[in-house]
């Protein structure tokens, strides 16, 4: 099969447009910006738009616009800029848009920006975060057929090593299934037919077409997502099964878990791994059963420990767990610093054995 | 017995119901009533979508027969741009009042008119936050009393009433900028033909249009019922020219 070398920024663009994105909206921003340079270079030619938007806010409201025609649209930014678009995912969330979100991160400090979410209202975020390009072209794809399935906002959370990282890529089939018509999408035809359409988070409806209203449409959304929370968790493990230490990781990070946990095997150490492939929903049964034989639950984030708190309210032993993370940025501030390193990270696995259990 | 016939209709063909929640006296339904009319005349109802901020403006998109979509307070004209670029062939309009667009969203109103949108942008402006009961936005005029400026907006302690029409003018995309009002039935019908002319314009694709309706809010004002309209033209109309500010050559 033939291979391209491509920048993770690049292939990603590829995998929007090939999912048929035709809006995208983005404010310049690194590690984001070059996600925005490659859509403004070729969504055009496939028949699109892209807007360098003045502000987040812009770009994330113009994307819910395009998203209401019915046209496949995403944004994006760095955890910084995220932050201003949390009240229009949360308005996504609960007037059931499909919206794509990349949040092209500086690091691992916005785990609880995406998975907690800063807007008002009982809604949650699909969160799927790559460990690397490929992977991040998979869940580009996926994304998208999320989004419209499940009528919802949807992220996907890289950071500069899959923005700036080049690798050969293959172009894979995307093929998820079949989707619901989308008879809510707006294009005013149905102007003066008497039933008129309308997309609203208070749900009230016209006259003619009377709503739920609030109260009940956002205890179907609440339900919508309760019901995701049980369903559309996914995750990876390595080496777990007769595993007495077992180190949870997200994103890039786990590529390094990886590697050290090969390591110590090699050394004679019953060392596995666990990595959330989607943040929301965690996988809360899959960690507890991978590590229900663990007496260490090594959490390795470079953060100051925010994935920390979904593996406390989900391991049966809460006391075998230790956080063996931090807050690691390089001095650019740009990229993850010093921890995202296997000598880092074996030092600290081996400290923590010595601690014993 | 003498046979009944119909004149005219009391509302326009494209409000499904006009049990709106407005209050008397308040002239966003008057205003609103111009768009329905025009819409209506140049036939383009079955490809109109209408995007709406939040006021008591609101109300007008839950009653009107067109696609509608509810946005977030002050972003309309972002959302309008999503909508518009997806939709070249549509009519699209976003319905903001003051607070929404002079107070909340003035960088949306401004950038999408500089990028020169083929978006028409309406605001009702009646110079206070009516919704929450009379609260000073970026658009009231001076001496204006509300529960935020209770001896009146004052420069000194308040600050100045920002005039978005006459910004809105100044920028290249802007194609056509006007200010009408709705306090008399004479300024309703020059309200509703720059109503039509923005529209045209938009379907034209002359550009970002925008028409700028004084209305009245005798609540948020604090004054009686039918003073509504003198009011209007003594306190804002003192402030807020009426005319086109900005027009192409016909």
């Amino acid at each position: 099969m033939t291979r391209t070398l491509l920048q993770g920024s690049e292939a990603v663009a590829d995998a929007a447009i090939a999912s048929g994105c035709r809006f995208f909206a983005g404010y310049p921003m690194l590690p984001f910006t070059e996600l925005l340079e490659h859509m403004a270079r070729k969504l055009p030619a496939a028949g699109g738009v892209c807007i360098n938007a003045d502000t987040e806010i812009e770009a994330v409201n113009m994307a819910l616009g395009a998203a209401a025609t019915g046209a496949r649209a995403a944004t994006g930014s760095c955890g910084q800029g995220i932050a201003l678009m949390q009240e229009a995912i949360a308005e996504a969330a609960l007037n059931e848009l499909p919206l794509v979100v990349f949040n092209m991160a500086r690091g691992q400090q916005d785990y609880f920006q995406a998975t907690r979410g800063g807007g008002w209202g009982d809604y949650r975020t699909i969160t799927y975060a790559p460990k690397d390009v490929p992977e991040a072209i998979e869940h580009t794809q996926l994304l998208f057929h999320l989004a419209d399935l499940h009528r919802a906002p949807v992220m996907m959370y890289g950071d500069y090593v899959i923005a700036h990282t080049h690798v050969g890529v293959s172009p894979i089939a995307a093929d998820f299934g079949p989707l619901p018509d989308k008879d809510w999408a707006l294009d005013g035809s149905a102007g003066g037919t008497g039933r008129a359409r309308q997309i609203w988070t208070w749900a009230r409806g016209k006259p003619n077409t009377p709503g739920v209203g609030p109260d009940q449409h956002w205890k179907d959304v609440a339900a919508k997502f309760a019901a995701l929370e049980e369903t559309a968790a996914r995750h990876e493990q390595r080496l777990v099964e007769d595993a007495d230490t077992v180190i949870v990781s997200f994103g890039t990070t786990a590529t390094v878990v990886d590697y050290v946990v090969d390591e110590l095997r090699a050394d004679g150490l019953r060392v596995g791994s666990f990595r959330p492939v989607t943040l929301w929903p965690f996988p809360g049964v899959a960690l507890a059963a991978a590590t229900r034989a663990a007496t260490r639950i090594l959490v390795y984030e470079l953060n100051a420990g925010q994935m920390l708190d979904d593996v406390r309210i989900h391991a049966t032993d809460r006391n075998a767990i230790r956080f063996i993370g931090g807050v690691s940025q390089d001095s650019s501030g740009m990229r993850q610093g010093d921890l995202l390193d296997a000598g880092a990270l074996r030092a600290r696995v081996l400290s923590a054995l010595k601690e014993g259990p | 017995m003498t046979e009944m016939r119909l004149i005219a209709s009391a509302s326009p063909s494209l409000l499904q119901s006009p049990d709106h929640e407005l209050c008397p006296g308040c002239g966003h339904p008057v205003a609103w009533r111009q768009v329905l009319e025009v819409l209506e005349e140049l036939g383009v109802a079955d490809r109109t979508v209408i995007v709406v901020g939040h006021g008591c403006y609101t109300q007008m998109m839950r009653l009107s027969d067109l696609d509608s979509l509810q946005c977030l307070h002050g972003r309309g004209p972002a959302v309008a741009t999503g909508v518009k670029r997806m939709l070249p062939d549509a009519v699209v309009i976003t319905l903001s009042g003051d607070g929404d667009m002079v107070s909340e969203g003035l960088a949306e109103v401004l950038h999408t008119a500089g990028r020169g949108e083929r978006v028409t942008s309406l605001l009702f402006n009646n110079g206070v936050f009516g919704d929450t009961g009379g609260h000073m936005t970026a658009a009231t005029v001076v001496g204006q009393r509300t529960k935020t400026s209770l001896s009146g907006r004052d420069p000194d302690e308040h600050g100045y009433p920002i005039d978005v029409s006459r910004l809105l003018a100044t920028i290249d995309g802007a194609a056509y900028v006007a200010r009408g009002a709705v306090n008399t039935a004479g300024m309703a019908a020059r309200t509703k033909k720059m109503v039509r002319r923005a529209i045209e314009l938009q379907m034209a694709g002359a550009g970002f249009t925008f028409v700028e309706v004084l209305t009245m809010c005798p609540t948020g004002w604090f004054v009686a019922t039918p003073a509504g309209p003198e009011y209007l033209e003594e306190s804002m109309m003192a402030t807020y020219g009426i005319g086109e500010l900005k027009a192409p050559p016909r």
